[in-house]
């Protein structure tokens, strides 16, 4: 079923990359927004025949300022709770028109954005419906880890540790102080026929995720991390940097679970430290070296589990694909 | 100023209040924020376009030659494609220098 949905599936290369953008010059993001970017390349590689429906949000807020718009292609901004039905209701909609040859046949891909807190907090029922449903869609997670738009409060996805303003540290507080929803395992749950992690600084192998996601029929959930300048309190060149770090430190590993099985992007064999990972960060500032070592036992035991999975739905254990846009040293 | 491509009259509203140009957020120029800006070496530059796809702005895009330059009407300087140049092909300058 998935191999016949994905036979016109062209592999995304650094040679070839799309030429398209859904976005304009112009949007209103932070300098060296990490979010925007990863919107960026998950719009380059769904291409020009598609709708986007957004959750409120940074990214919705950044792209349409009114009277300005910096989409280019057609696009639906929505309350913060039900972007996944309004996707579900854009696809139904294009499906009985097309029926009722009120439009031409043709494939259009609806694509879903929300933010972390659109997703795993305010949006998650109507997500968790649509996924039910078995809508065909796109849902795009980018998860900056807080609600920055309106001024870096926490959510459930804001990591153990970091501090925010709902969240902030001090002599008795470490900040956040319960650990991130697993967003991915919740839509796996589902049984749907696609889900995936992706990271920006690894750009052509979420390019390729997203090519799946649209090919594949069926619902697929996208969960891409985004680092935010502004939240995270980092140096503005730093997005992809650190995007990158959250991998090598086994904190945000790569992998996709196409109909159950679980396939891993990136081994990482030689991981750095989670303390690494937290230095350019100020949000994690004031942890305290045992802080930081509960929190790299979690990592490593999280990695550990996700191996588990690797292994228990691959019985033959293929090698892991090589993610091919590694940075030169 | 920026914001004057930004006012518009109430006779002139759409139905709903669509916006019916695509793109028409590039009438800000949001090249005004920048405080520093890329300056490329073409001896060192391999076009290996990792400036142009690792680019927030959308500012970088491919010349005749094949360099990949970024637009200063967009360019808030960031500097993360100094920062990811595999050759260091990228420095970031001061404005005013």
């Amino acid at each position: 079923m998935i191999e016949q949905d994905l036979k016109n599936f062209q592999k995304i290369t650094q040679k070839s990359l799309p030429t398209f953008e859904g976005l304009a010059q112009g949007h209103r993001a932070c300098q060296g927004c990490g979010e925007v970017l990863a919107l960026r390349q998950v719009m380059k590689a769904l291409g020009p025949d598609t709708i986007a429906v957004s959750a409120t949000g940074c990214m919705e807020i950044i792209t349409s300022s009114f009277p300005q718009s910096a989409w280019n292609i057609p696009w639906l901004h929505v309350a913060f709770e039900n972007v996944a039905a309004v996707a579900s209701g854009v696809e139904a909609g294009l499906k009985a028109q097309m029926r009722k040859g009120s439009l031409p046949e043709k494939k259009i891909f609806i694509v879903a954005t929300a933010g972390d807190g659109g997703t795993a907090d305010i949006g998650l029922q109507a997500l968790s419906g649509a996924l039910e449903r078995g809508h065909n869609f796109v849902y795009v997670c980018l998860d900056n880890e807080a609600y920055m738009n309106t001024g870096i409060q926490r959510s459930s996805a804001t990591p153990y540790g970091a501090s925010t303003t709902t969240s902030p540290s001090g002599k008795h507080s470490i900040g956040q102080n319960t650990w991130k929803k697993d967003m991915p395992a919740i839509a796996v749950a589902h049984r749907i026929p696609y889900v995936a992690t992706a990271n920006p600084a690894y750009h052509v192998d979420l390019m390729n995720k997203v090519q799946k996601a649209k090919l594949i029929n069926g619902p697929a959930y996208l969960h891409i991390y985004s680092s935010c300048p502004t939240g995270w309190r980092h140096e503005i060149d730093k997005a992809v940097e650190i995007s990158r770090m959250a991998v090598e430190s086994r904190v945000f590993p790569l992998y996709e679970v196409i109909d159950g099985r679980y396939v891993l992007n990136r081994n990482v064999k030689k991981p750095i430290s989670v303390a690494d990972y937290f230095k350019p960060q100020r949000r994690f500032r004031h942890l305290r070296p045992d802080d930081i070592a509960h929190i790299q036992a979690r990592v490593d035991a999280d990695w550990e589990a996700l191996q588990q999975k690797v292994a228990l739905t691959n019985p033959a254990s293929p090698e892991p694909e090589a993610v091919s846009n590694k940075k030169e040293e | 100023m920026s914001t004057s491509s930004a006012i518009i009259g109430w006779k002139n509203l759409t139905l709903g209040c669509a916006i019916l140009e695509p793109g028409s957020s590039r009438k800000l120029k949001t090249g005004e924020w920048r405080s520093q800006h890329p300056v490329l070496d073409k001896e060192k530059c391999i076009k290996c376009a990792i400036c142009y796809i690792d680019c927030p702005d959308i500012a970088y895009s491919q010349n005749e030659e094949g360099y990949f330059i970024a637009d200063m009407t967009y360019c808030k300087g960031c500097g993360i494609c100094a920062n990811e140049c595999p050759k260091d092909a990228i420095t970031m300058k001061m404005e005013e220098e």
